[in-house]
């Protein structure tokens, strides 16, 4: 090995860190503060999560072995959840689709249009799917049907937004291109926009089904049907071997669903 | 808001390939897309097939456009969808619905027109190729098929070349003015190369500053004038 005229420069003189100015200073300190003061405020202290950490290691102690004494009853109830959260999702997904298409940038019809479609996908996506599934428990009644229109209702929202916006973000050439030769606007939409946003598409599909999957867990807890009621049963009677069978189902459902929607992310992306 | 058009007044005659030289910025694509309303004229009139193509609305101008093939810079194909689906997109010149949008869906006839329609850019071997694994000039000639497809009766093209390698753009261009002559459809081209103008057009009109500045018949043009004032329009 051989060297020649090698030349090594340490630099020097050179700040590592820029000196914050005076605003961004001021920022990082109320950040900080912030923090602290919502830490405080909720009453989270070292003291009472060691005070904890004994009661969660004898429920955990409680949870094994896992009963197995009631598991058709849980896979019945957890196939019941996948029914609710593959239905909801479906639907969500294809309103969801057409409230997109009416609030995209220059796809919409109309800025009226528009306006109203983002507003209520905005309404959709703040209020969160636990209060959707209360409002549905007392609309329609208690089981799967409430939970079912809420997670349908949570996936227009969340959906809807980024359907919207994987249109706006398409190749604006092919939409030109047809236009020049006449083809309506739902034509454009079909033979251009859907497919160039299609991968975008898929992707927020299947992320909002395993989003569903879980999501339909925590709806039963209000009576949103599922395998949340099983849970929420197993609790209020400290059937803790119970609660470990149903966490593990949910657990292994959960697994199956996120490795079935890579699998089929990486076939059709 | 910048002025790209002053005043322009022009006539072409349905029956000839027309080219229109000019320098960037001289007012040549925009001035063709006004043709089709892909840009709206802030004032004056644009008339074609004898109908105020400002007036137009709705399906009105979809009709007209119809019968207006494009051809752009880019070639501006779906690019995840085949050749095929692509070219079948141009029957939507006279048709709408479903039918229109997959070559899986289209009706027999369509399909095998967007497939002669493949086979006369010479690409029918390439059929159900995904058009974003096509070369550019592939996808050029994938796009002049799409444009065959809408059964135009006058063809504007805005530098079909200019994305292309020189070699490719030539050959783009014989495509171009083969299909055009066999099948006697006029053609407005727009070109930035000098030869392109000569060679493949009747009459020449030049812009600069958004103002017409040359009208020639092509085989009576002065190379040497077309050659300054291809060299002005460059600096």
């Amino acid at each position: 090995m051989t060297f020649q005229g090698v030349q090594v420069r340490k630099v020097d003189g050179v700040p590592r860190f820029k000196a914050p100015g005076a605003i961004s200073f001021i920022v990082t300190v109320l950040a900080i503060t912030l923090v602290v003061w919502a830490i405080s405020g909720v009453g989270l202290s070292a003291e009472r999560l060691s005070r904890g950490l004994p009661a969660l290691g004898g429920i955990l102690g409680r949870m094994f072995p896992p009963d197995l004494e009631r598991l058709p009853q849980i896979l019945w109830s957890l196939m019941v959840t996948f029914q609710m959260a593959l239905a909801g999702a479906v639907l969500g997904l294809i309103l969801a689709f057409t409230l997109a298409v009416l609030a995209a940038d220059g796809i919409s019809p109309h800025p009226l249009v528009k306006h109203a479609a983002r507003s209520l996908i905005a309404l959709f996506r703040t209020v969160p799917d636990l209060v959707w599934a209360l409002l549905f428990v007392i609309t329609v009644g208690l089981g799967p049907p409430a939970g079912v229109l809420a997670i349908m209702v949570d996936k227009i929202g969340f959906a809807g937004r980024f359907f919207a916006e994987a249109m706006e973000e398409t190749d604006k050439g092919p939409r030109e291109a047809l236009s020049a030769l006449g083809a309506t606007r739902t034509g454009i939409i079909f033979s251009a926009i859907v497919p160039m946003a299609m991968p975008s598409f898929i992707a927020t599909s299947l992320f909002s089904l395993e989003k569903a999957v879980r999501g339909s867990v925590i709806l039963g807890l209000v009576g949103a049907g599922g395998i949340g009621v099983e849970l929420k049963v197993a609790f209020d009677l400290f059937a803790y071997s119970t609660v470990a069978t149903i966490i593990i189902c949910i657990f292994l459902l959960v697994l199956i669903v996120e490795q079935v929607s890579n699998w089929v992310r990486r076939k059709l992306i | 808001m910048k002025r790209v058009l002053h005043g322009v007044d022009l006539d072409i005659e349905m029956s000839a390939a027309v080219s229109l030289i000019g320098g960037n910025g001289s007012g040549k694509s925009t001035l063709l897309r006004c043709l089709v309303r892909l840009i709206e004229p802030t004032s004056g009139s644009v008339h074609l097939y004898g109908q105020d193509v400002g007036s137009l609305r709705g399906r009105a101008l979809g009709r007209l456009r119809s019968r207006v093939g494009f051809v752009f810079q880019r070639h501006n194909l779906v690019p995840r969808l085949a050749a095929l689906t692509n070219v079948v997109h141009g029957v939507q010149a006279r048709r709408h619905g479903p039918r229109t949008w997959l070559q899986t869906l289209a009706a027999s006839d369509d399909r095998d027109e967007a497939y002669s329609c493949l086979e006369a850019v010479g690409l029918g071997d390439q059929a159900l190729q995904r058009v974003d694994s096509l070369s550019g000039g592939q996808s050029q000639r994938v796009a002049i098929a799409r444009m065959l497809m809408q059964r135009p009766d006058i063809i504007l093209a805005d530098e079909p070349d200019a994305s292309l390698d020189p070699r490719t753009g030539r050959e783009v261009m014989e495509l171009l003015n083969e299909l055009t002559r066999s099948r006697g459809i006029p053609i407005v081209i727009v070109s930035h190369r000098m030869e392109h103008a000569r060679r493949y057009s009747d009459r020449i009109v030049g812009l600069s500053g958004g103002r017409i500045v040359l009208d020639t018949p092509a085989r009576q043009s002065d190379p040497e004038a077309l050659a300054s004032f291809f060299e002005e329009a460059q600096q």
